[in-house]
C-alpha cells in the first residue's frame, strides 16, 4: 500500500468513523431547533456555526456523512453488481447477448441519465433507499465495459481451457477464473464511483429532490446557502468542504490503487 | 461512388437507429412518471380543498387520467410523433411553446461552454505534452484532481458569493439586468457577458480538465509516432513538427470524446440554471418535476435526448469527415 493510497483512506476513515459514532460525537441533536441562536456565527458554543433553524453545522455535518456516505457506496455497490453481471454475459457469451448489452450500455452513455434519474426521484418518492437504487440503476454502464472486456481477454487463455477440460461449468469458470483477474480495475472503478454517486446525491439533495429534509445530507444542508449567500458564509462552507474532502479522499484510494496496479 | 452509398447508408442507419432509443426512453419515463404514487390531479386538489368531485372528473377527463396506461401512451406517442406533447398542466399553455422559448437559451449556454472547453483545454493540452512532468503539466494534474473532486454547484455558489456579493462585480441570478431594453447594443452584450460568464465558466471547468487531460495523453502518442521522427530527420522546422503532423493526429480523437461529455454538461444544466436563476430549459424541466406537470415532463425528455443524441451522432460523423483517411476510403 503506498502514500496516496493510505492518505485516502485515513480521510475516508476519518469520516467513516465519525459517521458511526455520530450520537457520541455530535455536540447537539442534528435536528434540534433553537430558536435562541438562529445563524449564529461559528463560535466556541456552535464550532461550525448554525442554520436558518438554529441547528448546529457540525451536529448536522456528522450525521449527514452517515447520509452521504452510504448512498454513494451502496449506490456503487449496486452498480457493480449489475455491472458484473452484464459484463460477464455480454463477454463471455458474445453474440446477440453481446450485441444487445453494448447497444444498450452505449444509449446510457451518450444519454442525460440526470434528466430521467430526476423524473424518478420526483415521482418514486425521495427515500434514501431509492436514491440509492436509482443512481445504481443509471451507473452500472462503466463496470460493464470493463468486465466484459477483461473476460474477453480471458476467453482462449489456457487456464480457461485448463479449468474446462477439469470439468468446470460456464459460472464457474467465470466467477472463479476469469472475475478475479478483473478485481483491480474493478475496485479502482468502484472507488472512483463512490466519489460519483455522493456528488450525485449532493446535487439531487441540493436541487430538493434527493435526501429530504429533516434529515441532514451533505447536499441538502447546501439547499439553504443560496438564500443565506453573504450573510452566513459558514452554511455554504461546511457542508460543501465535507462533500469536497470525501471525494478527494475516494479519489485518492482509487488513485493509490491504480498505481500498484501498474 | 460504390462508398458514397455505403456513408450515405451508413449516416441514414445511424439516424433511423435513434427512433427506437426514442421510443425507448419515452417509454421507460412515462412508465416512471405514471406508475409512480401521486397523481397531478391529487396535487392539484390538495391545494384547494374545496374542489368537489365533479370538477376533479372533469380534470382528469381533460388530462385523460381516467383511461388506462396503455391507451395512454399510445395516445401519447400519437401526438407526440407530430409534435404535439398536449398542454402544460400548470398554465393550459402548449408544451412545445413552452419549451421553444426556453430552449435556446439552455442550448446557446451549452454551446458557449463547449467553445470555452476547447480554447482553453486544446492548447493547454498541447502545452503539457511538449513538456511531460513539467511544472504546468504536474499542476494541471493537482488541478484536475481538485476539479473533479468540488461539487461544481458549490463552487458556483461560492464564486457567487465571492463575485457577486463581496467584489460586487458581476450579477448573481439572470441573464440579464432589469433595464436590458434600454441599452444600447453594446451594451446589452456587456449585460449579457456579465450574466453569462460564471456560468459558462463554472459549468466548463471539470470539461476543460478533462478535455485538457486527453488531449495531452493524445498529443504524447502522436509525438512518439515514427513519422515526427521523419518529419523532424526531413529538417522541416519545429512548429510545422508539431502544429502540421502531430496536433492534426492528435486533436481528432478529441470529437468523439467531446460528443461522450455532451450528456453530462446538458445534466448539469439543471442545476446551473437552477443556481443562476437562468430560465432554460433545465429549469423547466425542475419546475416541471417539482410541479409533477406530466407533459412537459415527457416532452422535455424526449426533445433533450434527441438533442443529445443527435449532437452524439453529429460528432461521430464529423470525425469522419474529419479524417482524410476516413474520408478518401468513403
Amino acid at each position: 500500500m503506498n502514500k496516496t493510497t493510505l492518505t485516502g483512506i485515513c480521510m475516508v476513515g476519518i469520516m467513516a468513523l465519525a459517521a458511526l459514532a455520530a450520537p457520541w460525537l455530535s455536540p447537539c441533536q442534528p435536528g434540534q431547533i433553537d430558536a435562541g441562536s438562529i445563524l449564529c456565527a461559528p463560535s466556541s458554543s456552535h464550532l461550525l456555526g448554525t442554520d436558518s433553524l438554529g441547528r448546529d453545522v457540525l451536529s448536522r455535518l456528522i450525521y449527514g456523512a452517515r447520509i452521504s456516505l452510504s448512498v454513494g457506496i451502496i449506490a456503487v455497490g449496486i452498480s457493480t453488481i449489475l455491472g458484473v453481471f452484464f459484463g460477464a454475459l455480454a463477454g463471455f457469451y458474445g453474440k446477440a447477448a453481446d450485441a444487445l448489452i453494448m447497444r444498450v450500455v452505449d444509449v446510457l452513455l451518450c444519454f442525460p441519465t440526470f434528466f430521467l434519474i430526476l423524473a424518478a426521484v420526483a415521482f418514486l418518492d425521495s427515500s434514501i433507499f431509492n436514491i440509492m437504487v436509482i443512481i445504481g440503476l443509471t451507473n452500472w454502464m462503466g463496470p460493464a465495459r470493463l468486465v466484459r472486456a477483461e473476460i474477453m481477454a480471458l476467453k482462449e487463455r489456457e487456464f480457461v481451457e485448463a479449468a474446462r477440460a477439469c470439468g468446470a461449468g460456464n459460472l464457474r469458470i467465470i466467477v472463479r477464473h476469469m472475475l478475479p483477474n478483473a478485481c483491480g480495475p474493478l475496485l479502482v472503478n468502484a472507488t472512483l464511483s463512490v466519489a460519483g454517486a455522493i456528488l450525485l446525491e449532493s446535487g439531487l439533495s441540493f436541487l430538493g429532490l434527493g435526501v429530504q429534509p429533516p434529515v441532514p445530507s451533505w447536499g441538502n444542508m447546501l439547499t439553504e446557502a443560496k438564500a443565506t449567500l453573504g450573510v452566513a458564509w459558514w452554511i455554504t462552507v461546511f457542508p460543501g468542504s465535507a462533500i469536497f474532502l470525501a471525494i478527494i479522499g475516494f479519489n485518492f484510494i482509487a488513485e493509490g490503487i491504480r498505481k500498484d496496479l501498474g | 461512388m460504390v462508398s458514397e452509398v455505403i456513408m450515405k447508408k451508413y449516416i441514414l442507419g445511424r439516424i433511423l437507429g435513434i427512433i427506437p432509443l426514442l421510443f425507448g426512453i419515452s417509454l421507460l419515463s412515462f412508465a416512471v412518471i405514471n406508475l409512480a404514487p401521486g397523481k397531478p390531479v391529487a396535487l392539484e386538489n390538495s391545494l384547494n380543498p374545496r374542489i368537489s368531485a365533479q370538477t376533479l372528473l372533469r380534470l382528469q377527463k381533460l388530462y385523460e387520467l381516467d383511461k388506462p396506461l396503455h391507451e395512454r401512451y399510445w395516445n401519447w406517442l400519437k401526438r407526440a410523433a407530430v409534435l404535439d406533447f398536449g398542454r402544460s398542466f400548470g398554465d393550459n399553455r402548449p408544451v412545445m411553446d413552452k419549451i421553444a422559448e426556453r430552449l435556446p437559451i439552455t442550448v446557446a449556454i451549452n454551446l458557449l461552454s463547449l467553445l470555452l472547453i476547447l480554447a482553453a483545454a486544446i492548447p493547454l493540452g498541447v502545452r503539457c505534452a511538449l513538456r511531460p512532468d513539467g511544472v504546468l503539466d504536474k499542476s494541471l494534474t493537482a488541478a484536475m484532481f481538485f476539479i473533479f473532486a468540488v461539487p461544481t454547484f458549490w463552487l458556483a455558489l461560492l464564486l457567487m458569493n465571492f463575485f457577486g456579493i463581496t467584489l460586487r462585480w458581476l450579477p448573481v441570478s439572470g441573464i440579464t439586468s432589469l433595464d436590458y431594453e434600454y441599452l444600447s447594443p453594446t451594451g446589452k452584450a456587456a449585460d449579457l457577458f456579465r450574466h453569462l460568464f460564471l456560468p459558462v465558466t463554472v459549468s466548463s471547468l471539470g470539461g476543460i480538465a478533462a478535455m485538457a487531460r486527453y488531449m495531452r495523453s493524445s498529443m504524447i502518442d502522436a509525438l512518439a509516432q515514427p513519422y515526427i521522427r521523419m518529419a523532424r530527420a526531413k529538417g522541416l522546422p519545429e512548429s510545422s513538427v508539431l502544429y502540421k503532423h502531430a496536433f492534426r493526429n492528435a486533436v481528432m480523437p478529441l470529437v468523439t470524446i467531446l460528443g461522450l461529455s455532451l450528456p453530462g454538461l446538458v445534466g448539469g444544466s439543471v442545476i446551473f440554471e437552477s443556481i443562476f436563476s437562468i430560465p432554460g430549459a433545465g429549469r423547466l424541466f425542475y419546475e416541471a418535476v417539482m410541479m409533477r406537470d406530466y407533459p412537459l415532463i415527457m416532452a422535455e425528455v424526449v426533445i433533450v435526448s434527441l438533442l443529445t443524441m443527435s449532437a452524439n451522432l453529429l460528432a461521430d460523423l464529423s470525425y469522419a469527415w474529419i479524417d482524410p483517411r476516413l474520408r478518401d476510403k468513403r
